[in-house]
């Protein structure tokens, strides 16, 4: 599964010129701040606009190629888009906003297939209804549904959590978590909340004032390593869970090091998503004891970054794996902290992504 | 006081029969012209949404009299129309008809190009991503979405038409039982001596009627409105 995109694009004194290809299945998040032209670039490859430059093709299928004169009607093109208004049709009820595009597919998803995606939305209970009697989380499920259904062959989604408030917007996660998980084609997740991009990616184009900034892993991401916009907001890390204790804690493995965490209730060998933020970790040049804390770690320190007048990011590698930590500027002297020197480090906590079951991990 | 007279009923289903086919017969141009105007734009649109909306300002005698030009049997698409096709307009109830689908049809027109416009854009995209194409879209989105103001637009022009008294009487006289629809009933009774009580009878009811009518009109939308949003 690949898609390449180049698009060229001036819109009065905006001018878009980017270009970025992924040859892996799993989710990109286009990240950057309002303006950026992550909006431009989704519908360009849905082709609600046209640019005056470049080519968008997925798995060698060409939508759009300006020297070669092809523009696919945005109708052929088997690209789903999931609106940041959803805009589900208000005269339907939601089964039938649900099946418009599957009714119109060249190839339908079976029955059990339709099922399948009401379940894993959780949409049964609101088939019948009118879109003006949904909630704005249970519209922005059903635009989901509706995309999905449509069996693209490419999902974008274009800033789906936006319009939603907090609480709306933890109930949508673990949908899209689930979605992710399961969806066979490749998505962009356009958003500039980097923690639904911690949360969703697997890969991120970093975006600023219509160029591609820098772009790589989600574990890149975290540590502060894709452009110049995003400070490290910590660690991703890829774990597998080893088993439970009868202490009351389960164990986490990953390259460098294990975490105990409490019990997860999910079976040994099972894939989880652990966030680390960087405020969450604190450092010492002698292993602690006497100490609350379940997880300290052995690391070195890879770099030392200062932000502003008194914080530092203090990079550190843990094995084969990233971690980070946000100091005062005040300790990073007191400690003497430096480029390649041990340290400890102890996370005070960890954030588990509770439906990250990655389909990856199924095939291992 | 009610109690209407035999000719009175009769005025008052002749103008029903003469409202109802002058909304329907209309509504299909209208659409159409609604349609273009809320789709295209072109060089001298401004000249024809203009000259579309002219029977809205225009004194009714002069479309009449207009009328009477054009579809007289002595000559013109009149003469034309009665030698080849036996279609008479003129002193005939049909005529009536023609007079009112062309006073009435800006009503429609403009109800249904509102309607039209009001429509999100935005929900035509969204089907396009799903397939949908040019048709499918207008037929199975933009259409019900715009049906409540289209139907809103025909009841209006229905009791705007009822009302339709100059070109009529210019166009296709004032023949009981063929063109004397009740607003040529009210005029009539008001001409006949001790004809008062009828006139006030008639009167009551043509204001009765407007007033049901332009409520079914807002119960219409409001009703859509209330489902949609």
């Amino acid at each position: 599964m690949s898609i390449d995109v180049r698009i060229r694009n001036r819109l009065g004194a905006f001018a878009l010129d980017v270009a970025f290809r992924s040859d892996e299945p799993g989710v990109t998040a286009l990240f950057g701040p309002s303006g950026a032209g992550k909006s431009t670039i989704v519908h360009a490859i849905a082709g609600l606009v046209t640019p005056q430059d470049g080519r968008i093709a997925i798995d060698g299928r060409v939508l759009f190629d300006f020297a070669a004169r092809t523009n696919l009607p945005v109708e052929d093109r088997r690209v789903g888009l999931v609106f940041q208004d959803a805009r589900l049709f208000p005269h339907m009820n939601v089964q039938d906003n649900l099946l418009f595009g599957w009714r119109r597919a060249k190839e339908r998803a079976s029955q059990s297939e339709i099922a399948h995606v009401v379940d894993l939305l959780g949409l049964g209970a609101l088939l019948p209804r009118r879109p003006a009697r949904l909630s704005g989380g249970e519209k922005s499920r059903v635009a989901l549904g509706r995309a999905l259904l449509a069996s693209p062959s490419l999902l974008l989604l274009d800033e789906p959590l936006a319009a939603l408030d907090a609480v709306r917007k933890s109930e949508i996660l673990p949908y899209l978590e689930r979605l992710r998980d399961e969806a066979k084609m490749p998505i962009f997740y356009v958003s500039h909340a980097a923690d639904e991009v911690l949360q969703l990616a697997d890969r991120v184009v970093m975006l600023r004032d219509g160029r591609v900034e820098g772009e790589g892993s989600v574990f890149d991401f975290a540590a502060g390593e894709i452009g110049q916009l995003q400070p490290a907001a910590g660690a991703v890390i890829d774990a597998r869970l080893e088993g439970d204790r009868d202490d009351g804690l389960s164990v986490l493995s990953f390259p460098g090091g294990a975490l105990s965490v409490p019990h997860t209730g999910l079976s040994p060998g099972t894939r989880l998503r652990v966030r680390i933020r960087a405020e969450d970790v604190l450092l010492a040049r002698e292993e602690p004891r006497a100490i609350s804390a379940n997880n300290v770690l052995t690391a070195r320190i890879s770099a030392i970054q200062f932000e502003g007048t008194s914080q530092a990011v203090v990079h550190l590698l843990c094995g084969g794996t990233r971690l980070a930590a946000r100091i005062t500027q005040a300790s990073a002297r007191r400690l003497e902290l430096k480029e390649g020197e041990p340290v400890f480090a102890v996370v005070k906590s960890v954030i588990l992504d509770p439906h990250a079951l990655r389909s990856r991990a199924a095939l291992e | 006081m009610m109690s209407l007279s035999d000719a009175e009923i009769g005025a008052l289903l002749l103008s029903l029969r003469v409202s109802s086919v002058a909304v329907v017969s209309a509504l299909p141009i209208a659409f159409a012209a609604a349609l273009l105007l809320a789709r295209k734009s072109f060089p001298g649109k401004i000249l024809v949404d203009a000259i579309l909306h002219a029977p809205l300002v225009l004194p009714p005698v002069a479309v009449g009299y207009l009328l009477l030009i054009v579809f007289g049997t002595r000559a013109g698409l009149g003469a034309f129309l009665y030698e080849h096709f036996g279609i008479r307009f003129v002193f005939n109830w049909t005529g009536a008809v023609l007079a009112s689908a062309i006073l009435t049809f800006p009503f429609q027109m403009r109800a249904i190009r509102l309607s039209l416009e009001s429509v999100d854009a935005g929900l035509g995209d969204a089907a396009r991503t799903l397939g949908a194409r040019a048709f499918d879209r207008f037929r199975n989105v933009t259409l019900p979405l715009a049906l409540p103001g289209v139907a809103a637009g025909a009841i209006t022009a229905f009791a705007a038409s009822l009302g339709e008294f100059g070109a009529i009487i210019t166009f296709v006289s004032n023949i009981p039982g063929q063109t004397r629809t009740l607003p040529l009933a009210i005029y009539t009774a008001l001409q006949t001596p001790g004809g008062e009580a009828a006139a006030a009878r008639l009167a009551a009811l043509s204001i009765l009627l407007a007033l049901v009518f332009m409520t079914l009109a807002e119960a219409v939308q409001r009703r859509a409105r209330a489902r949609l949003t």
